[in-house]
């Protein structure tokens, strides 16, 4: 039987968890106190490094010449892979990427080759930034240049189908039923293609790392990543140290969307670069790095086959994916997923095709799969709803899945129906014209359109500890990473409640791999597992009072049996008497107790007895563990107001209904919705990076050129959550919000410039250039 | 970025005369385009001379029109009453421009000196006859979907202004005084300010080395009372135009009796259609006429892979634009 507490059982009315409280570390954020990974300025002999990046994709470097970049005052070092510090490990093969969990399976300075334009080809380190920055334009390369291929659409790529995607993490063909027969046999059958744009994160900070080697064989790193664990593991592997030799601290993020998941080829070279000196190096990406840094969303095509009945149910779903990756690995996102699990039906089939070309890997990127999958699916949906005269939420009433049907199994908890009704009614849909093209505001086309949006809850796991002193203070500390979310804030919150203290009495602490051991920040698992480690450490230390207190002949709980125990805001009492009992901070006097700590591990699937296994189990077999299929479920609604003689899309409302658990604050809880609504429509209708053809190279590589929403594209949003209490999920009951936000955002505008113009576009970005060339159905 | 020594002069006397004496040597003002240039070494300077001090300022009636100091800034002169009511256009162009950041740094005179956005031009790696004359146009064959359909060349089909106030001062008129080092000033219409790439995309401008742009004088006219700037772009603010255009009637009964037109982000240089203007002018105040005018504008555009959209869009835009100053 499971005894691992519940935060609903201890804290049945909450306190301060999901209150909409301001940010514990917004104050020394505006007041620049925040120290990002490129702040840390006061390191003794701090030196800086600038990376020198291939002009071409493809080629080998002939030779180096540094005469005039050498001449210049203050240059220290020019590293290229004839000179720079060797590695234990590299990600250059096979297995060496796995040990490093590194992104890309290919390391530049290794070795003499081009593979991709913006590839690193030497690192340039001197006594200030603008030095290295001059010494590296003075830097000649001397390169062989070979001719790149640059996109699966290059008529000389070679496709090939992967077994499996994801560095092996997702399978290439995906099977239910038989699909193709279903599809053959159904009244009712679209086949449509949609295809996607490169989109890159672009955070506000760039990737930056600051490495300072303490002792020969101690080093720490001041890193912009969303993970210092994982960072910590790449970096030791790579350098044949111990993890506990390399110390990974990150106390601030400016935003990562998925490109700081990893450690990129910037963060080792830092490392490198400041042996090489001897001195602390720091080096930040520039602007245009960042488009060939990091990684990005991959250019793909969808295709998707959807056969259904006469009044509307589902019979087959094919899904075709083809996309570019790199020379080396078999990275795509796995559109499939949500494709499979979104509707009730019974057959189902995925493939996948990859063409390499001379760019880099790509990497998650907010709901990586989810959001274009989406696309596809709930563009596809809407046109279904249409061709049938059915209405767009009625038609997923009509195919929705009352269990997951990738798996049967039963969800851990689903208020999508009470998502739709809500949405509806803050938005008016009711009111819908069901005509395309018939509704006008003046000149304007005005359409709505409304998509479903799901997460799935991914198994992780973490560790927290909490001390709490006599005196009423106390501090919780876990190694997890505030993206600029949120994350400080909800854990006091989390951690309050739990101790029985008010907000200014509890300080949390985290981004620091001295801190107990936190999951990366990403696949919207933080705020779930690391909430639930906090609460969970919270307990332990509570059990340790309890059992000071049973002993202790003076305490009123003395002889109390340990389970008849409970703590209460902060007191110790009976629970069949509340009355009898008393606070910590006596029990702790008189103890001579000046604190006690606690350490607790929240984990996925926390409501079963084999909840240790759930969050083990591996990705494909964690609902199976679980007993339940883990999501979140949403659904945003869009009106966009159409130009229809220049084609502009401008987005004039918005509603978002999401279930998702416990929401741990209401206020950063409606940013991450708002934030992810906002980098969907910045898909949707804008972003997009152009790479040449010819040149397998970027030509809008800045923010001045890549387009990402500004204030005056978007509305005032609506958001609301509907309570959910999931007693599967974990200790908390935390979904996690971060991803979910973006997913199906681009379907909903897509859907509303059909009503408002009668033209499907299926082709992200939707510019006036795809609107004014389409033609109404 | 290169070194580069910094010199503040006062006069255009000292201006002209500091910069003569280097060979490499820009003038800076706001540094809003020479700065992200620098940065991303597409332009080497080994001296600047700051030009902020220059008296090259006031907004003033005169007997041939509104004159504006060149080193006004965007926003000041963009909200300034007499451009707001006499000039509706010029100040709808500005205040649509790039960021109240940027509009509170950049200058009249650094506006029209502005850059093309090709994305070629503007990363070093690439070849760029504009940037390296001879190295080839990748552009032509490669991503244009931002550049020129009009006055392109073999060359180079970039909107070597991608900006837009040059825009509404080519529609109506506007002349520019210009000063050399020897203190003489001549005045350039706008129009005549920008030269076509054809075989030397290098060159963008009448402008000799070491010239100064003075102010800027816009006459003042009926047309010019009744306009509009239309920009059109996938974000609502802080991008520059696919299409825009710059117009003026003066309408009375029905019937037009002048007309300006100019049109931006389609031309490789602020695209005045004085083809467009003859269709408008003396016809009636309909949409038959603005799309009629629009055909002419468009006649001779040379549209590339990615920017053939841009024909159908310019002609859009300059309609629209007809629409909203003739109701
Ligand atoms: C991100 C971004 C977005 C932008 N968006 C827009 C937009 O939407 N629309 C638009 O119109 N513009 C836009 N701009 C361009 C902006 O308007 C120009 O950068 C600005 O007007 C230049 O003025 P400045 O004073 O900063 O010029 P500087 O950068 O100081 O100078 C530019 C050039 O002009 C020369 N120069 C300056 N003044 C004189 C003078 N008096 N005589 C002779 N030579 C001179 C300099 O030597 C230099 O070569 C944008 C710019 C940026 C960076
Ligand atoms: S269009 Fe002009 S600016 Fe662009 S690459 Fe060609 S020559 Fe250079």
């Amino acid at each position: 039987m499971d005894t691992e507490p519940k935060f609903f059982e201890t804290n049945p009315t909450a306190g301060v968890v999901g209150k909409p409280l301001n940010r514990v570390d917004g104050r020394d954020k505006v007041m620049g106190r925040a120290k990002y990974a490129a702040e840390y300025n006061n390191l003794p002999g701090l030196a800086h490094a600038v990376i020198k990046t291939s002009d071409v994709a493809k080629g080998r470097i002939t030779g180096f010449d540094t005469t005039a970049a050498m001449k210049q005052p203050g240059v220290l070092a020019i590293l290229t892979y004839q000179n720079i510090p060797k590695l234990a490990k590299t990600p250059n093969d096979a297995d060496g990427k796995k040990a490093i969990g590194a992104p890309m399976g290919y390391l530049p300075l290794t070795d003499d080759q081009i593979h991709y334009a913006g590839q690193p080809v030497a690192v340039v380190v001197a006594d200030t930034l603008e030095r290295a920055q001059y010494a590296a334009a003075l830097l000649k390369v001397q390169v062989a240049a070979d001719k790149p291929i640059a996109s699966y659409e290059d008529p000389k790529a070679q496709l090939f189908d992967p077994e499996k995607i994801q560095d092996g993490k997702a399978d290439g063909h995906v099977k239910r039923g038989d699909a193709q027969a279903a599809f053959a046999a159904a009244p009712v059958q679209l086949t449509h293609k949609y295809t996607h744009a490169i989109n890159h994160h672009s955070p506000m900070e760039p990737g930056a790392t600051t490495a300072h080697w303490e002792a020969p064989d101690r080093l720490t790193i001041y890193e912009s990543t969303q993970g210092v664990t994982r960072t910590q593991k790449s970096v030791s592997t790579m350098l044949g140290l111990s993890a506990e030799q390399v110390r990974v601290v990150t106390k601030y993020l400016g935003g990562g969307f998925g490109c700081k998941g990893s450690a990129w080829p910037h963060t080792i070279l830092t490392v490198q670069a400041a042996k090489a000196v001897g001195r602390p190096v720091k080096l930040a990406l520039t602007r245009p790095q960042m488009f060939t840094g990091m990684g990005h969303r991959e250019d793909q095509t969808q295709t998707l086959r959807l056969g259904a009945t006469k009044d509307g149910k589902l019979t087959a779903l094919i899904h075709e994916k083809t996309s570019t990756t790199s020379p080396w690995d078999n990275y795509a996102e796995s559109n499939s997923k949500i494709i499979n699990m979104l509707y009730e039906c019974p057959t189902f089939e995925a493939s996948y095709q990859l063409a390499r070309a001379n760019v880099m890997t790509s990497t998650f990127t907010r709901a990586p799969g989810e959001a274009p999958g989406s696309f596809a699916i709930e563009s596809s949906m809407d046109d279904l709803a249409y061709q049938l005269g059915i209405d767009p939420i009625e038609i997923r009433l009509r195919n929705y899945a009352e269990k997951d049907p990738t798996n049967g199994h039963p969800w851990s908890s689903k208020s999508l129906k009470q998502c739709y009704a809500r949405g509806a009614e803050l938005f008016g849909w009711s009111k819908r014209n069901p005509k395309n093209g018939a509704t006008r505001d003046g000149r304007l086309l005005v359409g709505w359109g409304m998509a479903t949006a799901s997460y799935p809850v991914h198994n992780s796991q973490g560790t927290a500890r909490a001390r709490l002193y006599a005196d009423g203070h106390a501090v919780v500390q876990s190694g997890a990473t505030d993206l600029g979310t949120g994350t400080y804030t909800v854990m006091t919150q989390v951690a309050c409640d739990a101790l029985g203290l008010p907000m200014d009495k509890v300080r949390f602490e985290l981004g620091d791999t001295k801190l107990p051991t936190a999951p990366n920040s990403g696949g919207s698992v933080a705020a779930g597992t690391v909430s639930s480690s906090v609460y969970m450490a919270v307990q332990d230390l509570w059990q340790k009072l309890i059992k000071v207190a049973v002993l202790d002949k003076k305490s009123p709980l003395y002889r109390a049996k340990i389970a008849d125990v409970e703590a209460k805001a902060g007191r110790l009492q009976l629970k069949s008497d509340p009355k009898k009992g008393e606070g910590f901070a006596d029990l702790m006097k008189r103890a001579d107790m000046s604190d006690v700590e606690g350490n607790g591990q929240g984990r996925y699937g926390s409501g079963y007895e084999d909840a240790q296994a759930a969050a083990n189990a591996d990705q494909s077999k964690k609902d199976e563990a679980a007993h339940h299929s883990m999501h979140s479920f949403g659904a945003h609604f869009c009106e966009v107001k159409v130009d229809p003689d220049l084609g502009t899309v401008r987005v004039t409302r918005w509603v978002s209904v999401h279930g998702a658990g416990r929401i741990l604050n209401a206020k950063t809880a409606r940013s991450q919705i708002i934030g992810g609504s906002i980098f969907g429509i910045g898909a949707a209708l804008m972003e997009g990076t152009v790479r040449d053809q010819h040149f397998s190279r970027y030509t809008n590589a800045s923010l001045a050129d890549y387009h990402i929403p500004v204030n005056a594209d978007i509305p005032e949003m609506t958001v609301e959550f509907i309570d959910e209490h999931d007693p599967h999920i974990n200790a908390m009951g935390v979904k996690g919000i971060g991803e979910i936000s973006m997913v199906g955002v681009s379907a909903a505008v897509a859907n509303a410039v059909f009503h408002a113009t009668g033209k499907r576009v299926r082709e992200l970005p939707l510019t006036p250039e795809k609107i004014l060339g389409a033609k109404a159905v | 970025m290169n070194n580069f020594s910094y010199t503040q002069a006062s006069s255009a006397k000292e201006a002209t005369a500091s910069r003569a004496g280097t060979a490499q040597s820009a003038y800076i003002a706001g540094g809003t385009t020479l700065l992200d240039l620098m940065k991303a070494n597409l332009e080497e300077h080994a001296q600047l001379v700051d030009i902020n001090l220059l008296p090259f300022k006031g907004i003033e009636q005169t007997a041939d029109g509104l004159r504006i100091g060149a080193m006004e800034r965007m926003s000041d002169v963009g909200e300034h009453p007499l451009v707001v009511q006499n000039y509706p256009a010029v100040s709808e162009s500005l205040l649509l421009a790039a960021s109240p950041q940027l509009r509170n740094m950049a200058s009249i005179g650094g506006n029209m000196l502005q850059r093309t956005r090709c994305g070629y031009f503007r990363d070093a790696a690439f070849p760029c006859n504009k940037r390296v004359p001879g190295s080839g146009c990748p552009a032509i064959a490669g991503d244009n979907h931002n550049l020129a359909i009009l006055g392109v060349s073999d060359a180079c089909i970039a909107t070597a202004y991608p900006g837009d106030l040059a825009v509404a001062l080519a529609a109506f008129d506007a002349v520019l005084t210009l000063e050399n080092a020897k203190g003489k000033q001549r005045r350039v219409p706008v129009t005549e300010f920008y030269v076509l790439p054809g075989r030397t995309p290098q060159r963008e401008t009448v402008l000799e080395p070491g010239e100064l742009i003075v102010a800027v004088t816009i006459p003042n006219t009926a047309h010019a009372r009744r306009s509009t700037y239309l920009k059109v772009r996938e974000r609502t603010s802080y991008a520059y135009a696919l299409a825009s255009a710059a117009v003026g009637l003066d309408v009375q009964g029905g019937t037009i009796r002048s007309a300006r037109v100019a049109l931006g982000g389609v031309g490789t240089k602020p695209w005045r259609s004085p083809e467009a203007e003859k269709v408008l002018t003396g016809a009636p105040a309909t949409e038959a006429t603005f799309r009629a005018a629009a055909a002419a504008a468009l006649r001779g555009a040379q549209p590339h892979d990615d920017n053939r959209y841009k024909v159908e869009l310019a002609q859009n835009t300059l309609v629209q634009a007809l629409l909203a100053v003739s109701s």
